[in-house]
């Protein structure tokens, strides 16, 4: 992404690097603060130790560095090194065990940026403009367009209604009519928009439409809100240009919302560079990996307040976020999109309806608790599942046809676009999932991560699972624009954990019946031969680091990339989960009733180790 | 290092509480600095201009934009009446007559030859803010509000629904542990604020809406109570716009859990006072809790600033509630903080308290799971 070149600068100026030996990075979430210490050890950069500590941007504390100084001061404890003096962070380092050489954080307390984004034609400017908003990190509340089938009238009392952070308008390409961008700014006019924050502030409001009409459009609004233009986000039919809409959303982002942070300019001031927004410091780990491994990647973080997706196919990025997905401050709006059935479908025991959700709202208000019995973490994950699911169909709707910085189309593929965009993404092309945040990372057992995953994305044929060991893809994500060979380093030795290989074939048999022959020929030559029946779920042991060959032999229904029913070879790499063969069927369905249901889950959890339940109730609730 | 989750919830008999009041745009401020008020006096009032209706007026007449301003019949700042013949074409013979008429009653803001846009502005809407508890103005805002003091009990809670109101406040609950059930909530407790105990089930909240309270405060609900009362699912936690005839406050959380010793105590003593509270609360960045207010009668003296009320170090011997299952909402006291990591049923390995629950059994729960505090 290049979209950090214009955020503001901080106010500590960076350091030779040549001569860094030890970074510190935090990453303020909406509920925790997480530090690291990487430490330049001979060659190489690693991680050293990692602290955590409860984000303070509520009351008592009301101020965002108290929990980066409490995260810090726990890897003091760690190290029995000296990071802190009179409340700051010491830097430059004094000596080995004094202070660190750079300092950098990200940040996703303060809450997200909502944006109205409006254009022309609902499948052409406004989808530009959307994904412009989402890629630069914002929550698109509404998309208006005058194409979208409401009235005008309706459209003004929406604007006035859900009072945006900002809006994003666009239309039209450069030189073409200014009526059409002249009938949208009227009704901006109209609607007279105020932020939902701040009596004082004007809205402000991105032009990056037609550039002809810039003036225009400045007469009819530029003395009712803060009017920034940009270049055109669609200059020409064919060609979207991204980039400006984005580096100016970025930036009314940290002056506009992180900004209402408590306490978030001292923690610029004390970075040797600028705040970053934690989804797009995962974004350029992302990127990074695909760029490294040579294949499509989707990643997931899932924290307590949202769940960003992102995917990079066949070389276009894209990110989504699902602004009110997540396990702690929004765990409800997860319980309200799914609805009960939905989660109570992924519990492997009965579970009452108001146990769930009594849980979930206590949880909701008391966001920092974690589970202490197998029941609770089992109904955790549940949640997990749905959410992840909830939030990838999100990203499908929205990572389609014409999309990314420059990206030349022809005109045929304009009006495949307008017929509604194909999706970008491509499961049986999937090469390699990532997931990040607190319940993939840090679920007691990697098997459980393992799972969630496979189960809520459902991947096809051949596809390599990782989890964010600690969770510190956001740190070494603005490490990487800093000091790229250190988040490289890190990222490879020790953030990425892969889990290993999941093979799944597309279709459905009956149940019980052969679905997959495989043989396993692992490096030393020896090979070992068996057979999945439809609905089963099977794990081969095959440790990190270690590759074999596998020939899979899918029953005629089923299809692992190469066709129906045809054979297909391919080299795997193992982890510390191995090999799932995953012979369950796409699309995934559970059975209808329950005690079934809840058999097959504990058959499935039992199967690929991820825990035992046989003290679980298998009754009543 | 101590990791008990403290909400910072304030709970206090006495306190200078100060309330800042805007309008939601400028306006004018109707009161001075040191003036008294009460809970209901008006502190500012604006017009909310009306809507703004557009009309496309050089389309409807079949003209360019620029063309707009010669047909026009009336000019920007007038005033005018439903029907109104606001612009009209005569062709050269006058064989042609085209005419544009105002669909509403308003005053022309704008006719822009660039658009062919008129912009008739709809009367304005009065919006007074008024002081919501009764103290003292410290400070005048202009345009925008007044910053009202008051010496008083100040209690917050962990969720509530529905918005500002005002109301005497009753203590219908003997003790912080049983229910208020429908029965108690007889015609007379119109317009009162009620405390009940651990819970209010679903018939007795709709009974206290039918009886027209104007609040109700327990230690808990059940989630399918408190989507009865609202009539959906709330998923993101930001409420207190709810379109509910009453507000509830809960002291503790959702399912059944006695309000707490202290806020109880508190609560009886401030029986029959009048009360101003609020349910709006937001849990994420820029936190906001639901409120009790009571200012105190006639005294505006100097009085503590809001003190810290919960502690927010765990140390061995802290009183700590137990805030996720299996000894959710058990009372309890510790008494081992162990150093080191411990792994737990679900296989985590995380920092644990050892603790006496009141109930006599000894456990050990994660410190992330427990809550201080100060009865």
């Amino acid at each position: 992404m290049a979209t950090q070149a214009s955020v503001p600068a901080s106010t500590s100026s960076l350091p030779d690097l040549a001569s860094v030996q030890t970074i510190l990075a935090t990453d303020c979430g909406s509920t925790t603060t997480k530090a690291i210490l990487i430490e330049r050890q001979e060659q190489e950069f690693r991680l050293i130790a990692r602290g955590e500590s409860p984000t303070t941007v509520e009351a008592p504390f009301d101020d965002v560095t108290i929990g980066v100084l409490n995260a810090v001061a726990e890897l003091e404890d760690l190290t029995g090194r000296k990071f802190l003096e009179d409340g700051r962070i010491i830097s430059p380092r004094r000596d080995t065990n004094v202070g660190v050489d750079l300092f950098l954080s990200t940040s996703s307390a303060g809450g997200g940026l909502q944006m109205l984004v409006a254009g022309l034609i609902k499948s052409m400017t406004a989808e530009s403009a959307q994904r412009a908003a989402l890629g630069a990190g914002a929550i698109v509340i509404d998309v208006l367009a005058l194409d979208d089938g409401r009235a005008e009238y309706q459209k003004v009392d929406r604007i006035r209604s859900i009072r945006p952070d900002m809006i994003l308008l666009s239309g039209g390409t450069d030189g073409g009519a200014v009526t059409q961008l002249l009938d949208v700014a009227e009704m901006i006019h109209a609607a007279d928009p105020h932020p939902r924050l701040g009596l004082t502030f004007r809205l402000p409001v991105i032009y990056a439409g037609n550039t002809a009409a810039r003036d225009s459009v400045t007469q009819v609004i530029g003395d009712q809100v803060e009017l920034i233009p940009v270049a055109n986000l669609r200059p020409v039919l064919e060609r979207e240009n991204l980039g400006p809409a984005r580096e100016a959303i970025h930036r009314l982002f940290l002056e506009h919302v992180m900004k209402q942070a408590p306490g978030y300019d001292k923690l610029i001031s004390w970075t040797h560079a600028s705040v970053m927004p934690t989804p797009a410091a995962v974004g350029e780990m992302v990127q990074a990996a695909a760029r490294e491994e040579n294949t499509s990647v989707l990643a997931v973080d899932i924290g307590g307040a949202t769940t960003d997706v992102f995917s990079v196919f066949g070389g276009t990025f894209n990110r989504t976020v699902s602004a009110n997905l997540g396990l702690s401050y929004s765990v409800c709006n997860v319980l309200a999109e799914a609805g009960t059935d939905n989660l109570r479908r992924w519990v492997p025991m009965p579970v009452a309806e108001d146990r769930l959700r009594n849980g979930l709202r206590n949880k909701m208000i008391r966001p920092t608790t974690i589970p202490q019995t197998i029941e609770d973490l089992l109904i955790e994950q549940a949640v997990a599942r749905e959410a992840l699911r909830l939030a990838f169909a999100h990203h499908l709707q929205l990572a389609v046809g014409l999309t990314g910085v420059q990206q030349q189309r022809t005109i045929s593929e304009i009006f495949e676009q307008a017929a509604g965009g194909a999706t970008l993404v491509n499961m049986m092309e999937l090469g390699l999932i990532i997931g990040s945040g607190g319940v993939l990372s840090h679920a007691p057992r990697r098997e459980q991560a393992a799972l969630m995953m496979i189960d809520a994305f459902q991947p096809q044929g051949f596809t390599a699972l990782a989890v964010d060991s600690i969770f510190m893809m956001p740190q070494l994500g603005v490490l990487a624009l800093v000091h790229e060979q250190a988040a490289h380093q890190v990222f490879r030795r020790d953030c990425l954990i892969l889990l290993g290989t999941v093979i799944a074939p597309v279709g459905r048999e009956k149940e019980g019946q052969p679905a997959l022959h495989y043989t396993l020929t692992r490096a030393d030559g020896e090979a070992e031969e068996g057979q999945l029946s439809f609905g089963e779920l099977r794990r081969l042991p095959l440790e990190a680091g270690q590759e074999a060959e596998i020939t899979c032999a899918p029953a005629r229904g089923l299809d692992l990339g190469e066709g129906r029913g045809r054979t297909v070879t391919k080299r795997v790499a193992g982890g510390v989960v191995g090999l799932i063969l995953d012979a369950r069927g796409r699309p995934l369905n559970l059975p209808s009733d329950d005690p079934a249901r809840i058999a097959k889950l504990r058959q499935w959890l039992a199967a690929i180790g991820a825990g035992e339940t046989g003290t679980l109730s298998a009754g009543t609730p | 290092m101590p990791t008990a989750y403290t909400p910072g919830l304030t709970v206090t008999g006495d306190t200078r509480i100060r309330k800042v009041r805007r309008l939601p745009m400028k306006g004018q401020v109707l009161v001075e600095a040191g003036q008294h008020v009460q809970a209901e006096t008006v502190v500012a009032r604006a017009e909310l201009p009306g809507p703004l209706t557009n009309i496309k007026a050089s389309e409807k007449l079949g003209i360019e934009p620029n063309e707009l301003p010669s047909a026009m019949r009336v000019s920007v700042g007038d005033r005018v009446e439903r029907d109104q013949l606001l612009a009209e074409l005569k062709s050269f013979f006058g064989i042609f007559h085209n005419e544009l008429r105002s669909p509403v009653e308003g005053v022309i803001e704008h006719i822009s030859e660039l658009s062919g846009y008129v912009g008739i502005r709809q009367p304005s809407v009065p919006i007074n803010t008024d002081a919501y508890i009764s103290g003292v103005i410290e400070e005048v805002l202009p345009e925008q509000g007044a910053v009202i003091t008051a010496r008083g009990a100040f209690i917050e809670g962990i969720f509530g629904v529905g918005g500002e109101r005002r109301g005497m406040l009753k203590v219908l609950a003997a003790s912080p542990d049983v229910h208020l059930s429908a029965t108690q909530l007889s015609d007379d407790l119109r317009g009162m604020l009620i405390v009940g105990g651990a819970g209010a089930d679903a018939a007795a909240l709709q009974r206290a809406a039918k009886v027209g309270v104007a609040g109700v405060i327990v230690g808990a609900v059940t989630d399918s109570d408190l989507r009865a009362l609202v009539g959906y699912d709330i998923g993101v936690a930001i409420t207190g716009h709810e379109d509910i005839p009453m507000t509830l406050i809960l002291t503790e959380g959702f399912g059944t859990l006695p309000i707490s010793q202290h806020t109880f105590k508190l609560l009886q003593s401030l029986d029959g006072k009048q009360a101003s509270f609020n349910g709006a609360t937001q849990i994420r960045a820029g936190v906001i809790r639901p409120e009790i207010i009571v200012p105190r009668d006639g005294d505006d003296g100097p009085a503590p600033e809001r003190a810290e009320v919960v502690g927010t170090e765990l140390v061995i011997g802290s009183r700590v509630r137990v805030i996720r299952e299996p000894y959710f909402g058990q009372l309890s006291k510790v008494t081992a903080l162990p150093p080191e990591l411990q792994e737990i049923a679900t296989g985590a390995k995380v920092r644990v308290a050892e603790l006496m629950l009141d109930s006599g059994e000894r456990t050990v729960v994660p410190r992330a799971n427990l809550e201080i505090l100060r009865d």
